[in-house]
């Protein structure tokens, strides 16, 4: 187990800069997710930690040594890769053995840690079969279990179950957050998937076209996000336009043509600074839609366009004069239909200031 | 319904044109009659047993088999190499050095005989045992490479970075993780190149010193004299040689896989 530190790392390929000069301390213990878009340099860090690519600039340090031109095969870490890469033509014995090998480790004394280890991803007795005679999720435990055997320092998992189904994924995301939470070994894990990035981190990093957008815990990024990329890629979100109206103890007022003035909270508008012009952002789930009749403070009055029914709760895209806006809302009694007029209505506390967008 | 009949009626034809000759030195193999033709006057092995006790025969079957042996083993070699690098590594000139590698299948024979030939020359070496088996090499490598290229392809990095990650040096991860994963192949393309080497004569007429001979440049020589049946013993042993050590090799290759699933 160790704390692991990226110090302005940077890794072009050419003239493409995948990643930009990353900061970022994964704490000792911790279960740290990566998350942005394809393409956004998760991986590249994941395999720069793992010493499968090489940084251009910039030090990576593990448990207080840096580890830059330690190669691969020396660095004691745990890697487990989207299609598992279990080696077809050995056992599932041999197969999370196979690490114990080039540690010294005695024959009876890796039987005893390969069965220890099945134990604990909950596949007992299988060594003896081989990888294709197993199904995809027992396969994915396999390559955990392969990982986990040596102790590594750090466990990397690069996107581990977006090669699963959906039922599948999620009962692995508890699975594996549990394992985790067992052994306490400091975990890094590449995803696309917020939700997974959600349940299951401690710290999120979240990654945008190779720079670091925002580091923090799972409610941090998704309440107060630090940018307009952060709020629009985790969950669903309304972005206003709004000029900054005034200043005062409590919070910045934002004001916007749709809902007049908005006390935003101070916690909630750090990355606004002092500009003068900057973004509302209201969650989709914070927007309250009710019939035209009831009038609340903070709302306007709207026109329900179109709804996406899910059951237990819907989409509304509602338009406020020239301004499409999203909510979504639980569903009690009966929802409301396209053509409705709504009164929309958001509280101020739930909100967040952004800088403008320039673009 | 009658296209399709008419078309079965071709097929077969075809395959009796291209197969009945071979069918034909199987047959005359076992005749007793010291003059090959048909109606055939009776089974015997008598030729065999000349073939078996023909000093010049039996040198020049251990000298194809030597040379085979010895292609196989050095183009695989190479082979290998070459589709590492090939597939494994990205530098400068690769679409060069995969053309200049695949080269010698296009090239006919005769003229790759010649070059190779008028380049000793000019370095002074004379021929020898070495430049046959240099030459041999040569035309066999871009089947191996070509082979193990195909299987390389399919077997996925990840198995090598997940050897490597578990503490493997790149040494280790290639004859513990990658050579296995590509035995079918490597052993596809050395069979490919033993015989091609056993079975060659164009370029083996040009390369070969003065004395030896292999079994197609026998056969070739003993043809020259006169046909006799020894020569039909002879093509026998070679179909059965070309042809079965393949199927073998497929049939062996097949139970292994079965055995593991």
């Amino acid at each position: 187990m160790a704390r692991v530190e990226l110090i302005n790392i940077q890794k072009s390929y050419g003239s493409v800069q995948a990643v930009k000069n990353a900061n970022v301390v994964f704490e000792e213990g911790s279960f740290t997710t990566l998350l942005g878009p394809s393409g956004c340099g998760k991986t590249t860090i994941l395999r720069m930690v793992s010493g499968l690519a090489d940084p251009t600039n910039g030090d990576i340090v593990v448990g207080g040594k840096r580890i830059n031109n330690v190669p691969i095969h020396k660095r004691n870490l745990g890697l487990v890769f989207q299609n598992y890469a279990l080696f077809p033509h050995r056992t599932i014995g041999e197969n999370i053995a196979f690490g114990l090998k080039y540690r010294g480790v005695s024959k009876s004394d890796a039987q005893e840690k390969v069965r220890h280890s099945l134990d604990i991803v909950r596949l007992p007795g299988v060594e003896d079969r081989y990888p294709q005679q197993l199904s995809g999720g027992q396969q994915q435990r396999i390559a955990l279990a392969r990982a986990i055997v040596i102790e590594p320092d750090v466990l990397l998992l690069d996107e581990p179950l977006s090669a699963l189904d959906a039922n599948l994924r999620e009962d692995m995301r508890v699975e594996l957050k549990a394992i985790q939470d067992r052994i306490g070994v400091t975990t890094i894990f590449v995803t696309h998937d917020q939700s997974e990035a959600l349940a299951m981190s401690d710290k999120i990093v979240v990654m945008s076209a190779g720079v670091v957008e925002q580091i923090g815990a799972p409610d941090e990024v998704y309440n107060t996000p630090a940018s307009e990329f952060v709020a629009t890629f985790l969950g669903a979100s309304n972005l206003l336009p709004a000029t900054v109206a005034g200043r005062n103890e409590t919070g910045v007022i934002m004001e916007t043509p749709e809902f007049g003035k908005t006390c935003v909270p101070v916690a909630r508008s750090i990355t606004l600074g002092d500009a003068a012009k900057g973004q509302l952002m209201i969650r989709a789930e914070n927007l309250h839609l009710t019939k035209a009749s009831i009038t609340k403070i903070d709302s306007a009055n709207a026109v329900v366009e179109a709804v996406d029914y899910q059951g237990q709760l819907a989409r509304y895209f509602v338009r406020i004069g020239n301004t499409q806006l999203q909510a979504i809302n639980m569903i009690s009694g009966r929802p409301f239909s396209a053509g409705d007029k709504v009164n929309v209505s958001l509280i101020p506390e739930e909100c967040s200031a952004l800088p403008a967008n320039d673009t | 319904m009658r296209v399709w009949s008419l078309l079965k009626t071709y097929t077969v034809m075809v395959y009796i044109f291209m197969f009945a000759p071979i069918l034909v030195v199987l047959l005359l193999a076992f005749n007793s009659s010291q003059f090959g033709g048909f109606p055939i006057e009776g089974f015997s092995l008598r030729w065999f047993v000349k073939l078996y006790e023909n000093d010049a025969i039996t040198r020049a079957f251990r000298t194809s088999l030597m040379l085979g042996a010895l292609t196989a083993i050095i183009s695989t070699t190479l082979g290998i190499l070459a589709a590492l690098a090939l597939v494994r590594y990205e530098f400068r000139g690769k679409d060069l050095i995969t053309t200049f590698l695949i080269t010698p299948v296009l090239v006919p024979e005769t003229v790759l005989a010649v070059g190779l030939l008028i380049f000793l020359r000019w370095l002074h070496m004379p021929r020898s045992f070495g430049l046959l088996l240099l030459g041999h090499s040569i035309i066999a490598l871009p089947f191996v490479v070509l082979v193990v290229q195909a299987r390389l392809t399919g077997i996925r990095r990840d198995y090598e970075e997940a050897a490597q990650s578990l503490g493997a040096s790149p040494l280790q991860t290639f004859f513990q993780v990658t050579f296995p994963l590509m035995l079918p192949a490597v052993f596809a393309g050395a069979l490919f190149a033993f015989t091609i080497s056993f079975d060659n004569i164009t370029a083996t007429v040009f390369w070969r010193p003065s004395g030896m001979e292999t079994v197609p440049t026998q056969i070739f020589g003993m043809l020259r004299n006169s046909v006799s049946p020894e020569i039909n013993a002879l093509g026998f042993v070679m179909i059965c040689i070309t042809v079965g050590v393949p199927l073998l090799a497929g049939m062996l290759a097949r139970y292994f896989s079965r055995k593991k699933i």
